[in-house]
């Protein structure tokens, strides 16, 4: 193309640079300092943006497009206060390695350091809660920078970038280039094929175990559909029991017959003691993470650890590894699938006392709870919505808390990419707009964010958005009137005291739903509630559902702080007297 | 990874650090653009790991690139942690710990060396005796006149720290110290 082509604006530089990334849909708010790209915007018909109502909300829904795609989710936001709302959404895509870029107006660079109206140090604020982030100075490194962002977000551990770019440099002229099939970068060059030898003497070591586990971990989802399909092989192949983390539910199905559920801190009863008596755990594409491990010194104690990940610092820093493999788990998972298939090993014999041990576990029923036929339970609830949507084409979304942890016990995951939660930051306020990103990207599909009465009112000016853009997302509320999950808490640390942890002054749901011009729907009966799913499921448009639950019930199983994984909490040893006395004054300390 | 530090309230971090700290120094490449100090700096105060030594500067201009040379305490997991938190910095190159370079090289540990300024105000005898010493030391008098000197010193650590606490009672008024450079023996590169 002729140079003269293309030289362009900064603004228009934005605005093709996204093109030219495969960007569809941006989630934005505008603001002085990002006008001249908004008047770019307005121009075009190839990128629909999505005008949200807070910029955390943009943030979210920009997270939950990427998880349900794959693909990257872009945010568009002004300077100041625009780029500090969106900086709880940037540590939570963080954490839960989502690729997001952001891109921030800022104010002229003659202005820069002036505390000019609506400055702030965006890339200083930005800069622990993003993978990398950039302030523009020159308009000539725009596209550079742009195509850089896209690509440090979305390869190796993927994870949020922020480009700030300041107004004059939205305004200059300059020269555009298009992304580059050539990396001109020279660090960051991040791993994605697995040591052979590693990986040969990893398939050896499960050969031999005896006690084997697999626990997987939203690493598998990251990787790409093709790593959970390789995920499912592994398992077939060796026969392996397989748990997964809260991030990892759907990579192998819910319904598969060496599935365990999920492991951690309210995880089931037989994951969880299979991971304390393993022999041998192969930990693909997880982190360890404190809810995971319980207490560290009874972590596992008899175990070889076979640990694959793409992040270095994510091997040996919490848990030594004997076996750490670097790379990207669809690499590795292809490398162990074939290793293991020339092995021609398909006795699966040596596993049998294992597997009637955790059949053991598994009849202790460690999700159980009590049938109640006046009031609904909130296991119930969610058991009941599974029921009724599990073949639909669904995708759910979750707040923080109780209702998070039900939902992730009893609803039951098939496919990747289908369930998004706040797992790292555990930001309330995330499910709601994270269900708007995911509408967006799958317009006809069923997405219902699971909340909690006191999460959803902290990103509740969304559903303004919803019907805005008639995203037809429901909102299921467990509504039990407390911050469940902190009471749980405050009944397990102290005393019982219930220290601002009960919700006074709800609204009525109902009524807020049609002050916004969504459906809302209200259920408070066991034998009511199929019929009232099924009308929300059925209507068109976004529907709140204000389900009442009880209101004291509470999170079984649950490895207290402080203990082990064999020293499990669960429901029905969970008498009054069992709660308060679950966690010595130590265990009181933590967190 | 800290909990030889401070209790970091976890839950799950409660296991008391056994191991015994090492100091270490390591050399880190980087594209000199800007925040990239900031960017290494955040990390070691938003992890809670300790800079004893720092100093960077632009060593190869055509290239853009700087060399970062710091010196940290901390158990060997840690050194571990922070070798491979550093790596993921996207400006960053390279991450060498020279300690246990030089110890695979078969030394002691590596070529280590600061320079100092040291401005020393007195009169009479302890003038006489700040001169004669920093002579021993060899130290350079870079500016003097009948109240003052300011010496220029090189050398190791342990040297300047010595230096230092000699010129205390002579009538020290001010140090400026660079901080640690670092290179292993021998021809190989970093
Ligand atoms: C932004 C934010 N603030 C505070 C918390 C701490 N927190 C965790 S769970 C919870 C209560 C959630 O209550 P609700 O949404 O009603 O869910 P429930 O536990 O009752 O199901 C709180 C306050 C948090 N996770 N996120
Ligand atoms: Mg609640």
């Amino acid at each position: 193309m002729a140079g003269k082509q293309m030289e362009m604006t900064g603004a228009e530089m934005v605005l093709q640079a996204l093109k030219d990334n495969g960007v569809e849909h941006i989630f934005g708010y505008p603001g002085g300092a990002v006008l001249p790209i908004y008047d770019e915007l307005h121009q075009q018909e190839d990128i629909e943006h999505i005008l949200v109502r807070h910029e955390q909300g943009a943030g979210h829904m920009a997270e939950g497009y990427a998880r349900s795609t794959g693909k990257p989710g872009v945010v568009l936001v002004t300077s100041g206060p625009g780029a500090t709302n969106v900086v709880t959404a940037l540590q939570d895509a963080l954490m839960d390695s989502i690729p997001l870029v952001c891109l921030t107006g800022q104010v002229p660079t003659s202005l820069i350091g002036s505390d000019a109206f609506q400055e702030c140090d965006t890339v200083g604020i930005t800069r622990p809660c993003t993978k990398h982030n950039w302030l523009v100075k020159d308009v000539n490194q725009l596209s550079r920078i742009i195509h850089e962002a896209f690509r440090i977000a979305t390869t190796g551990r993927p994870g949020p970038v922020v480009v700030d770019i300041p107004k004059d440099v939205q305004f200059a002229t300059g020269i555009y280039t298009p992304p580059s099939p050539v990396i001109e970068q020279k660090s960051y060059q991040p791993k994605v094929s697995g040591d052979l030898d590693k990986i040969r003497a990893a398939i050896e070591l499960m050969a031999t175990a005896k006690r084997p586990i697999i626990y997987s971990g939203g690493g598998v989802i990251n990787s790409g559909r093709e790593a959970s399909q390789l995920l499912r092989e592994l398992v077939e192949l060796t026969g392996f029991p397989i748990t997964s983390t809260l991030m990892g539910l759907g990579a192998y199905p819910a319904s598969g017959k060496n599935w365990m559920g999920m492991l951690g801190m309210h995880g089931t009863y037989e994951a969880n003691m299979a991971m304390h008596d393993c022999d041998v755990m192969v930990c693909i594409g997880a982190r360890f993470d404190d809810r995971i491990t319980g207490r560290l010194d009874a972590f596992s104690p008899n175990s070889k650890k076979i640990h694959i990940d793409i992040d270095p610092s994510s091997i040996n820093k919490i848990v030594r590894t004997d076996i750490g493999i670097l790379g990207d788990v669809g690499h590795v998972l292809e490398d162990m699938v074939r290793l293991w298939r020339a092995s021609k090993k398909t006795d699966h014999s040596q596993l049998a006392d294992w597997w009637t041990r955790i059949a053991k576990w598994k009849a202790r029923n460690s999700l159980a709870y009590p049938v109640n036929n006046d009031v609904i339970m909130p296991q119930y609830a969610i058991q009941r919505l599974y029921e009724l949507t599990k073949d639909r084409d669904t995708f759910i979304t979750t707040e923080v808390g109780q209702h998070q942890m039900w939902a992730a016990q009893f609803y039951g995951f098939e496919e990747p990419n289908r369930w998004m939660t706040s797992g790292g930051l555990g930001t309330m306020g995330y499910g709601f707009p994270a269900a708007i990103g995911v509408q967006v990207a799958h317009r006809d599909s069923l997405v219902i964010d699971i909340a909690g009465d006191a999460s959803i009112q902290m990103c509740i000016q969304e559903l303004s958005c919803a019907v805005q853009y008639e995203l037809p997302v429901k909102i299921f509320i467990l509504n039990n009137q407390y911050m469940g999950m902190v009471r749980q808490w405050q009944q397990l640390l102290h005393g019982n005291r219930l220290s601002h942890s009960y919700t006074e002054s709800m609204p009525d749901f109902v009524k807020l739903a049609e002050a916004y011009g969504a459906t809302g729907i209200r259920c408070d009966k066991p034998a009511d509630l199929d019929d009232a799913i099924t009308r929300m499921v059925e209507t068109k448009g976004p529907v709140i559902f204000d389900c009442r639950v009880a209101a004291l019930a509470n999170c079984f199983p649950m490895i207290p702080s402080g203990k082990a994984h064999n020293d499990m909490l669960l429901p029905d040893e969970a008498s009054d007297e069992a709660v308060a006395n679950a966690i010595d004054a130590k265990g009181r300390a933590l967190v | 990874m800290n909990a030889q530090h401070q209790p970091t309230g976890s839950a799950y971090f409660m296991t008391a650090e056994t191991a015994r700290p090492e100091t270490h120094t390591l050399s880190v490449l980087v594209d000199n653009e800007p925040g990239v100090l900031a960017r290494v700096i955040g990390l070691f105060s938003g992890r809670g790991y300790n800079i004893e030594s720092l100093t960077v500067s632009e060593t190869e201009h055509e290239a853009h690139l700087s060399r970062i040379t710091i010196v940290t305490t901390a158990t060997p997991n840690v050194l571990e942690q922070i070798k491979s938190q550093l790596e993921r910095i996207v400006p960053v190159h390279r991450v060498v710990d020279l300690t246990v370079r030089s110890a695979e090289l078969g030394h002691d540990k590596p070529l280590e060396r600061e320079l100092a300024l040291i401005k020393v105000a007195g009169s009479g005898e302890n003038r006489v005796e700040a001169l004669r010493l920093a002579d021993a030391f060899r130290a350079q008098v870079i500016d003097a006149n009948t109240e003052h000197f300011i010496f220029e010193i090189t050398g190791r650590v342990s040297k300047i720290e010595q230096f230092i606490s000699i010129m205390r009672p002579l009538g020290l008024v001010e140090i400026c110290r660079t901080g640690i450079a670092a290179m292993n023996r021998g021809s190989q590169g970093m």
